[in-house]
């Protein structure tokens, strides 16, 4: 019998449990730990590390025994576009106003849907944020700069 | 009768001009976006928390519980009509709804789910009046130590009555305390986790979290699955159930209430535990149980009271002990801090306005549902059929601009998109998000009262179980525990989920 850990889904959870737990205490150990009379900033970091790492070890036992897959597929795209519009967006409201972050948001966003056609995503993009513009600024009235310029402007 | 001057005053207050607008527009939107496949109600009403922030405290609290049941609604719209439900407690509703609307009586599936829903609504509003004033007149005694008592139980409960393995439901519980530490310590002044990042001291927000994972990272996962074209029922004739299903559906919706409201005080099990415990009830009471599944109005008309029940019935331990009862009521209760008013059991007397008016208010909003759902209901049909492509961007544009506005914090999103990741993770690792949104919501005020319990009793641990009304709560939580360890009942729990048997998507 072959053991394949990559899509076991529990053996996978209970390794991101184990990860977290252990990143947290490793982390704690830089926080003064205290006493349960005095309880310092690392005491419940700490035990909910171990906590974790106990649970984390017990799903990952139970992903061996049980050898359940996951489900479908990775959705490799929209996982990588849809985060990313939101860095982007993040990011150019900060540096070139609002109109150039919807425009690169819905784009970006739109980019990830399962079927591509550059016509449809341009169109959705601008109706969107002709949409956007009108109900945030002038509907609700929120006090961002529609251009904001980087480069001198 | 005090009761009934109360419930008067909070129809004074939410029969006014300006909150009977809010109160509709709460609904509609909540509607809206609720009728729209794969958003569920908490993330509806995190997409839309910004718009009310500069709306005075009643009438936001109003419009935001307008959100919370219109999308609980338009859900079950999507459920009847396409197959599909926007959240965990449609699923029930699926089964035997869109049955019947294959068979031609969407209208009557649909009004069934009106009129219960409507019904339950009306019962639970009586019930909140009733024992919302003596349940936080007794949360005014709690000390530190019946407070972490409480919430451990909560939290307990949110994990053994998850969707899915306890253990993992736990380990995601954890790691809720775990994102909830994130920020400046209270009691040190020590930034802990915070990587070096001064927005992070603050915290991480609550918006950004329920967010990311549940709106971000639910469609990312949405866009994983193939298109499937699925059969949808357009044509809604004849509205009006027959004589003959009101008479079948009148037992279950009672049923559905009382089990409803029984859920719904609970503080930690989501609105699907009390969906499918009605429709497991109504499935063994059937004369001809094989009905089930093949378009039995009582599957629908059941689940859909009890699912409305326990939506209310949240706003209990919400309200009167300042402790959300599900994710939704966290986002409610985030609301009211970024309004200004620091939740708990005082609420009621000093703000009796918000209280009573609120109240008042979930009436009037679901006899609006009812107005606004059967006579409108072509016009939802309509909204299913603009395409998903175009559909998800408005979602992420609205999330984006919405958190964007709650601090104008360009770290806000880069959180959110982390989130996302992190959410579509756990959806396929099939770990069930709910607990880690109430253990982050949870964990500052668990550490709080954890602390100052033991710093009342000189750290000593034992003060959590000499103390009476503690001692109820931790036993309560051990019985809980140790009952689901047993194997026999264990399977119940999953029969009761699976109890549709495939009729779901």
């Amino acid at each position: 019998m072959k053991i394949d850990l990559r899509d076991n889904k529990d053996f996978l959870s209970g390794l991101m449990f184990i990860v977290t737990g252990v990143v947290a205490m490793v982390i704690a150990r830089d926080y003064p730990f205290g006493s349960a009379l005095r309880m310092g900033p690392g005491y419940f970091p700490s035990v909910l590390g171990g906590i974790l790492v106990a649970f984390g070890v017990y799903v990952m036992l139970m992903g061996l025994r049980k050898q359940e897959k996951v489900m479908g597929n990775w959705s490799v795209r929209a996982l990588i576009l849809l985060p990313l519009s939101m860095f982007v967006y993040g990011f150019l409201i900060e540096h070139v106003g609002f109109i150039g972050a919807l425009l690169a948001l819905t784009f970006v966003s739109a980019a990830a849907g399962r079927e591509f056609k550059l016509i449809e995503v341009l169109l959705v993009t601008i109706g969107l944020t002709v949409f956007s513009v009108g109900l945030f600024i002038y509907g609700l009235g929120l006090p961002y700069p529609l251009v904001k310029g980087v480069w001198g402007l | 009768m005090e009761l009934f001057n109360n419930l008067i005053y909070g129809f004074s207050v939410a029969l006014s001009l300006q909150n009977l607008i809010y109160c509709f527009i709460g609904v509609f939107l909540g509607t809206l976006i609720g009728v729209l496949p794969g958003i569920g109600p908490l993330a509806t009403i995190a997409m839309l928390l910004p718009i009310t922030f500069n709306v005075p405290p009643v009438s936001a609290l109003i419009m935001l519980a307008g959100i919370y049941y219109g999308a609980q609604y338009g859900g079950s719209t999507t459920a009847i009509l396409v197959n599909l439900p926007g959240e965990t407690s449609a699923v029930v509703t699926c089964i035997d709804g869109h049955q019947m609307a294959r068979q031609g009586r969407a209208g009557p599936a649909l009004a069934i789910a009106a009129i219960g829903s409507f019904f339950a609504g009306t019962v639970t509003t009586m019930i909140i009046a009733m024992f919302g004033p003596p349940i936080a007149e007794m949360a005014l005694k709690f000390g530190a130590p019946e407070y972490f008592s409480l919430m451990l139980l909560g939290l307990v409960m949110a994990a053994v009555l998850a969707h899915g393995d306890m253990v993992k439901a736990l380990a995601m519980v954890a790691m809720g305390l775990m994102l909830g530490i994130v920020g400046t310590d209270v009691n040190s002044g020590m930034a802990r986790y915070s990587f070096g990042f001064s927005e992070l001291t603050d915290g991480i927000g609550f918006v950004v979290i329920a967010v990311g994972v549940f709106a971000v990272g639910e469609i990312v996962s949405n866009l994983g699955e193939t298109e499937v074209h699925r059969l949808m029922t357009s044509k809604v004739t004849h509205l009006f159930p027959t004589k003959e299903d009101l008479k079948q559906s009148i037992g279950p919706i009672m049923r559905g209430t009382v089990l409803g409201s029984f859920f719904g005080v609970l503080p930690g099990t989501g609105p699907a535990i009390a969906s499918f415990s009605s429709y497991m009830v109504e499935k063994k009471m059937a004369r001809d149980p094989s009905r089930f599944g093949k378009g039995a109005i009582e599957g629908v008309a059941g689940p859909e009271s009890a699912n409305n029940a326990d939506a209310q019935c949240k706003f209990i331990p919400t309200l009167t002990l300042g402790i959300p009862a599900s994710a939704v009521m966290a986002l409610m209760l985030g609301a009211l801090t970024i309004q200004g008013i620091a939740p708990g059991p005082q609420v009621m007397t000093s703000k009796p306005d918000l209280f009573w008016g609120l109240i008042a208010s979930m009436w009037i909003g679901n006899a609006m549902l009812v107005v606004l759902n059967l006579p409108l209901v072509g016009m939802w049909v309509q909204l299913l059929k603009i395409p998903y492509r175009w559909l998800f961007p408005s979602i992420i544009m609205f999330c984006a601009v919405g958190n964007y506005s709650i601090n104008n914090s360009a770290m806000d999103l880069y959180l959110v998109g982390i989130m996302g990741i992190l959410g579509y993770i756990l959806v396929k690792l099939e770990c069930p998000p709910a607990p880690l949104i109430l253990g982050f919501v949870l964990g500052p005020l668990m550490e709080e009262n954890l602390r100052r319990a033991l710093l009342i009793s000189r750290g000593d641990p034992t003060v959590f179980f000499t103390r009476p009304i503690s001692l109820a709560f931790m036993i309560a939580s051990a019985a809980i525990l140790f009952t689901m360890i047993m194997p026999s009942i264990r399977k119940r729990k999953i029969e009761a989920y699976e109890g549709g048997g495939g009729g779901g998507p």
